[in-house]
């Protein structure tokens, strides 16, 4: 690919390398990011993700690997010559100075006329609201105003790849959709490449162009939002992604007649036809001591012939319900968008169709299967 | 808004004094005695009234000390030079080396940095005594006994380490953050450490210079052991006020005065930026 803006190779990062207790927080990460594209890193805290952030802006030495942009190695050099924009989660503004010198300074290098400058900046302070708070000093306004003030100071420069870590965190969640809708209009409108990194997967899922989820120091996976969703790559990225969680039982398989039978706990029987499975993967499930299913809420149909569930709780969001019932020796979420009335206590029926279901490796974890065809 | 009562705020004020009092006394003693006769000061009982005299200044100043006994010499004059050149260079060189280091122990978690660090500080916990002998004989060696040089280098080990802790400690405080993100708009780590590093601790550094320099005019032991006669500062060359026929009070009150003078001076001077650092508390996190 000639487009390629970042490239990732083989990264590795240890803390504390010559200690008793090396941590590696980062573990053979190869990504690529293209130009134009928006990048977000989605994990819970310690996955990595902000230790990845700031090896590529030069905050961190990498242990091993190499990091390009525009097939330029730059894991050697200093911050200041790796021509990226950060903003950071901590806004780290310079006290003695006002938010408007504050987002001017980035520009210093840049050599623009002071009328320029001070274009952009109301240009950029009017995208994020805060004209009003220019001439303030950042030991005078909220949190969430200096987080916009940071990442103005971010968005302004001129660079080959904006870092932005959890840009957003502090806002309230109205100026955060307001933002966010901004600020993907803003990154696309002027092809800037941008990192994102956050714990929150709407925003991933609004921002990003692909996501690459991680824990535990490794990349689980790197795709689009829709495939993250759809076509789950292992049981972590399955049950991290979506909201609710998918449910996952632990399941086996056997034929009966044209039948295929998955038994889960609780005597509990998923019985569809042969048919809805590609030979493959039912020789693949046959074949299996043990494996995982998992289902989304959204997926979980409530229907009068289904499996028997018993309802334990109710919640009416505002524009959905949740269901949480007893379900083969587990909890079973079902996600309707209609005001449903089933009371606790309640027997339901439950009813998973075979194109909704994800299947998994019990050891590894690895997807077998989405939608009754080999993943 | 003030929801004290009176006699709340009553015995706050007779509080306040008594501690004001306490502290301040023998120093308000001591602008009294120095502008008093040997006499007046012995006499009892002793009485708050008197004609106050200059006499002590002048005898300081002009370097003709009256006693009993007749004239004699001294060379307080001399002395205080010397303790504000010894203290001025020591603190302006342990300044120089101290807070550049300050800067890279706190930064930069490199091998055997924290020994170093914690090497730098025990030269404090040594008793000084113990360690003049020793540095007496290789400074005679050296030629470096009974001289300027000499002297600031063997201050380093009271400047030095004070500055290196309080320096660094303030730049713990400083948000790393705040750096990195001057560094990648397209600023060296030398431009960080000048442009933000050095402003935003710039109130720390001032507290740790004047305490610096308060201990190093304080020196008495080092000056004592190292320097000849004209090259000793005030601590030591106010031994030259015991002398065989009598300790002349109103003389050393009247040294006392001007000896703590420059260091009160500057005290007062460097106040503001110590308030200052006290406001700059938004820097933190």
């Amino acid at each position: 690919m000639s487009d390629v803006l970042l490239d990732l190779q083989q990264i590795d990062k240890i803390y504390n390398e010559t200690s008793h207790h090396p941590v590696r927080a980062v573990k053979d990460l190869n990504l690529s990011v293209t130009q134009g594209e928006i990048v977000a890193l989605l994990g819970s805290s310690g996955c990595g993700k902000t230790s990845t952030l700031r090896m590529i802006a030069g905050f961190e030495a990498v242990s091993s690997g190499e990091i390009l942009i525009k097939g330029r190695p730059i894991h050697k050099l200093a911050p200041a010559r790796r021509n990226v924009a950060m903003a950071f989660e901590g806004y780290s503004l310079y006290p003695p100075l006002t938010v408007e010198e504050n987002i001017a300074f980035a520009l210093k290098s840049e050599r623009l006329s002071k009328d320029e400058i001070r274009k952009k900046v109301a240009e950029i302070a009017h995208l994020l609201e805060i004209e009003d708070i220019l001439d303030r000093y950042p030991g005078s306004i909220s949190g969430g105003q200096q987080q916009r003030a940071s990442l103005a100071r971010a968005l302004i420069r001129n660079a080959d790849l904006h870092l932005l870590d959890e840009p957003m965190g502090q806002l309230e969640p109205q100026l955060r959709a307001l933002l966010r809708g901004r600020l993907k209009h803003f990154i696309k409108e002027r092809g800037l490449t941008a990192i994102l990194v956050t714990h929150d997967q709407t925003e991933a899922n609004a921002l990003a162009d692909r996501i690459a989820v991680m824990e535990g120091g490794v990349l689980q996976q790197f795709d689009s939002p829709l495939h993250l969703k759809d076509r789950p790559a292992n049981l972590f990225t399955g049950t991290f992604i979506g909201e609710p969680p998918m449910n996952v039982f632990p399941a086996q398989a056997e034929t009966d007649g044209d039948d295929l039978k998955l038994n889960l706990a609780d005597g509990v029987c998923l019985t569809y036809p042969a048919s809805a499975f590609s030979d493959d993967l039912k020789a693949r499930l046959l074949a299996s001591d043990a494996f995982v299913i998992g289902v989304r809420p959204h997926a979980v149909k409530i229907t009068a012939g289904g499996h028997p569930a018993r309802v334990y709780a109710n919640q009416w969001l505002g524009d959905q319900t949740h269901i949480a019932a007893r379900f083969a020796g587990q909890t079973i979420v079902s996600v309707r968008h209609d005001r449903a009335h089933h009371a606790p206590g309640e027997t339901i029926g439950i009813d998973v169709a075979a194109h909704d279901l994800h299947i998994f490796a019990a050891d590894s974890g690895r997807a077998f299967s989405h939608g009754g065809a080999l993943a | 808004m003030d929801h004290r009562s009176a006699l709340e705020r009553i015995l706050r004020a007779i509080a306040l004094t008594a501690i004001v009092v306490f502290f301040m006394f023998p120093i308000f003693w001591i602008v009294l005695m120095s502008l008093q006769t040997n006499e007046t000061i012995l006499r009892s009982p002793p009485s708050m009234s008197f004609v106050p005299t200059l006499k002590n200044y002048a005898a300081i100043i002009s370097g003709e000390l009256d006693s009993n006994a007749g004239t004699m010499s001294i060379h307080f004059m001399n002395n205080l030079l010397n303790s504000i050149l010894l203290s001025v260079f020591s603190v302006a060189l342990a300044l120089l080396l101290g807070v550049p280091a300050a800067y890279a122990f706190a930064r930069h978690k490199f091998r055997g940095s924290e020994d170093i660090a914690f090497t730098l500080l025990s030269f404090r916990f040594a008793p000084p005594l113990l360690v003049l002998l020793p540095l007496t004989l290789y400074f005679q060696a050296l030629g470096l006994a009974n001289t300027y040089l000499g002297l600031v280098w063997v201050y380093q080990l009271i400047c030095l380490p004070l500055i290196l802790w309080i320096v660094r400690g303030y730049f713990e405080d400083i948000s790393p953050d705040i750096e990195h993100a001057y560094r990648i708009a397209g600023h060296g780590w030398f431009a960080t450490f000048r442009k933000i590093a050095l402003p935003l601790a710039g109130p720390g550094i001032a507290a740790a210079g004047l305490l610096a320099f308060i201990f190093a005019w304080n020196n008495f032991v080092f000056a004592l052991v190292l320097a000849s006669a004209d090259k000793q500062p005030v601590t030591v060359g106010a031994l030259a006020f015991v002398t065989a026929s009598g300790i002349q009070y109103g003389q050393i009150a009247a040294a006392i005065v001007m000896s703590i003078a420059p260091t009160l001076l500057l005290a007062l001077w460097a106040q503001r930026y110590l308030v200052e650092g006290l406001s700059l508390g938004a820097v933190k996190g």
